[in-house]
């Protein structure tokens, strides 16, 4: 007899670890659909089981991404790879100004997954969908063998409604416009490094892991003049301004006392060697607004409890062209560079 | 030690104390200071007559290359897994760095403490595990740690590729040479919570030079160039201690014995300062089965070196400084590193190349 095993209510015939015919397409991997994916997943769209989603849009401008998932390890804390592929994606679509609707899954499963881990995994994304207000409209799943990847890559591509007259780009920054970073950065990068060096902090640092298209609805429903966003992920903060400096062909300054970074992640940082201006965020926003409207925006991402730290960085300026500069504490300047190499690969 | 937060303000009452107007030469022996020097902007406050220049103090910057072409020989063994702190990995050999071998197929993990390196050896009994030994009295003592871990518990697979380096023997190489003008120096915090301060004591004496042994903060910094300034107007050389929270006069006693136990010093060969006596460590004759260089049999391994062009050496001497070198951020960047020193994360010419903020963009 084949064993059992439960999981959260529902009887799941499990060869316990998935293989190679699970990916097959037959009744093994009809079984995973209905017992794994659509139990986590489920909506009118997935339940048809088509092999394209069909999608009615009227005349909207659309916005459309994809981003794959890689992180290592595939639980860390403050999230897992599933609930990051749902967020990397919706936070893509949502500092477009897009409002986040519909993602796609694709999933490369290495053979010997448990299924309970699996399981887990869509327990996790099925929940950041719904609470992100996103659905899951198609998916694939392969699986490969043993060592041909590690563990589970997840590939989501997501399609977002851009509302009519927003026009996001960096070259609409002035000097002058404010530069608003929505909370403490670094904490993602430290979470993985920590998680997979099993280093121990205390109090435990936490990924930032988060869908971040309410609070950016929040901050264009105010109606502030606002010049362009951006999730720094990999790269960390530093790098991303320094692309939106080289984009805009304008200078950033900021003021080191304004940024935020919580104590541990300095902490950490300085035993490691490491930059917390470089480390990937996965739940963080950066915001160039008209300086007249930095305030009010800064009230309003504020409210939310993920923004509840945000802070006024930096300002664009005419000065030194497409480069980010620091004032440090001590009232010196260092030039922020774009990140060199790879401290961290695998990071999401 | 300063008590209060360094700003703006407190930055320039800090400075005020510095009247001292002829040309000083400090040099920061040790590379967290001088990447803490870079980071902070230090240089941008100092009044234009006081030069800070970087020493020999970053370990993996005075490995020599023959050293780190023994490593990739290694790391090219079936049987082998190098374990290494982070900054060696990129340093480029003649057939390419650790990492690139890594992308080949080479077994190259980083480590955070060499006690995790034995915990591996302990794992993978089938494997030797050969961990990268770099460091001066700082990270020796540690490595000696694992070290009798190993012996105690009768791990056999462990072993290290010894290039520890010792810091009072390169500071009398420097002040014998001729070529090297420095004033004063500001002492590493970090080595001298293992050895005190009593071994400095030499500088001041025999070559009458101001000695501050300082700790990392941009204000540790700036109080001890005010004190090495001091020094220096009133002709009043001596070794200051600027980091007492750190650092004892006597030093760290269990740190120095279990340091002694294992090692032993030899003439060792530094990038670009040549064979200085007495100034690295080798495992003693009674624990050679933990030498991989011996283990494997290539201690008489002939290395080749090519030129090119790197001049490491001179700027770990002190004579130049990064900006002076050709290939300085054309041909050699931490992306694409000529020599060590754009490597490592304490290397002088990483420093000036991430940190430039004064020198690119005007005061
Ligand atoms: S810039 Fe590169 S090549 Fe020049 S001295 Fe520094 S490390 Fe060597």
């Amino acid at each position: 007899m084949q064993p059992v095993i439960i999981m959260r209510g529902v009887k799941l015939l499990a060869d316990e670890r998935i293989l190679l015919s699970h990916g097959a397409g037959g009744l093994k991997t009809q079984r995973l659909i209905r017992e794994v994916f659509q139990k986590n997943l489920g909506n009118a769209y997935l339940q048809q089981e088509l092999d394209s989603a069909l999608i009615k849009f009227s005349s909207h401008k659309i916005a459309f991404t994809t981003d794959s998932y890689v992180v290592s390890p595939i639980f860390f804390p403050g999230g897992d790879i599933g609930k990051l592929s749902v967020c990397g994606t919706v936070n893509d679509l949502a500092v477009m100004g897009a409002k986040p609707l519909y993602l796609t899954l694709g999933l490369i499963i290495e053979e010997g997954l448990p299924v309970e881990e699996l399981d887990k995994l869509m327990f996790s994304l099925g929940n950041t969908a719904r609470e992100a207000g996103v659905q899951i409209v198609a998916g694939d799943t392969k699986v490969v063998e043993h060592g041909a990847c590690d563990k589970i890559f997840i590939n989501t591509s997501g399609i977002g409604i851009v509302p009519p007259n927003l026009d996001l780009r960096p070259q609409k920054m002035v000097p002058g416009d404010k530069i608003i970073v929505s909370g403490p950065v670094g904490n993602h990068g430290i979470a993985i490094l920590a998680a997979r060096e099993s280093l121990d902090f205390s109090p435990p640092l936490a990924s930032d892991c988060t869908y971040l298209n309410y609070l950016i609805d929040g901050v264009l429903n105010t109606g502030a003049s606002i010049k362009c966003m951006r999730d720094p992920t990999r790269g960390g903060l530093a790098t991303t301004l320094n692309e939106l400096a080289q984009q805009a062909n304008l200078g950033i300054k900021l003021h080191e006392e304004a940024l935020p970074v919580q104590p541990q992640v300095k902490g950490a940082c300085s035993m490691l060697g490491l930059d917390p201006l470089y480390l990937a965020n996965e739940g963080k926003v950066i915001i160039v607004v008209a300086n007249k409207d930095a305030r009010q925006v800064l009230e309003e991402i504020r409210k939310y409890d993920i923004g509840k730290n945000a802070s006024i960085i930096g300002e664009v300026t005419d000065a030194h062209c497409s480069k980010v500069v620091m004032e440090t504490e001590l009232g010196t300047l260092r030039v922020l560079r774009m990140l060199e190499g790879d401290p961290l690969p695998r990071i999401c | 030690m300063l008590k209060l937060k360094l700003n703006k303000i407190t930055v320039k009452k800090l400075l005020k104390g510095i009247n001292n107007e002829s040309h000083i030469r400090i040099m920061e022996v040790c590379g967290t200071h001088t990447m803490a020097i870079a980071k902070a902007g230090i240089k941008q406050l100092l009044p234009a007559n006081i030069e800070l220049i970087s020493g020999p103090g970053c370990p993996v910057c005075v490995t020599a290359q023959e050293d780190i072409e023994r490593i990739l020989i290694l790391a090219k063994k079936r049987e082998v897994i190098i374990t290494t702190f982070g900054d060696m990995l990129r340093v480029p050999g003649s057939t390419g760095s650790l990492q690139e071998m890594q992308a080949q197929g080479a077994d190259v993990r980083i480590v955070y403490s060499p006690l995790d390196a034995v915990n591996l050896a302990r794992n993978n009994p089938e494997k030797e595990i050969v961990f990268l030994a770099v460091g001066f009295e700082t990270t020796t003592p540690t490595v000696a740690f694992a070290l009798e871990d190993a012996h105690k518990t009768g791990v056999d697979n462990f072993s290290i590729v010894c290039m520890h380096k010792l810091v009072i023997p390169a500071l009398k190489a420097l002040l014998s040479d001729q070529e090297t003008e420095i004033h004063g120096f500001l002492l590493p915090g970090h080595v001298s919570t293992i050895i005190g301060t009593i071994p400095y004591e030499f500088i001041p004496r025999e070559y009458q030079r101001a000695c501050v042994v300082s700790g990392f903060e941009p204000g540790d910094i700036l109080e001890s160039i005010l004190f090495i300034s001091r020094q220096l107007e009133n002709a009043d050389y001596k070794v200051e201690n600027q980091y007492k929270r750190g650092v004892k006069t006597e030093g760290n006693k269990i740190a120095l014995e279990i340091m002694d136990k294992y090692f032993t010093p030899f003439n060792s060969l530094w990038r670009g300062m040549g064979e200085i006596k007495d100034s690295g460590l080798r495992l003693r004759p009674e624990y050679v089965q933990y030498d991989a260089i011996f283990k494997f049999g290539l201690q008489d391994t002939l290395v080749q070196l090519a030129p090119s062009g790197c001049i490491c050496g001179n700027i770990l001497k002190g004579i130049l400084k990064p900006e002076e070198c050709a290939l300085f951020s054309k041909m050699c960047t931490p992306a694409f590193p000529v020599g060590p020193c754009m490597v490592s994360s304490e290397g002088a010419c990483a420093a000036s190349y991430y940190y430039a903020g004064g020198e690119v963009i005007g005061r």
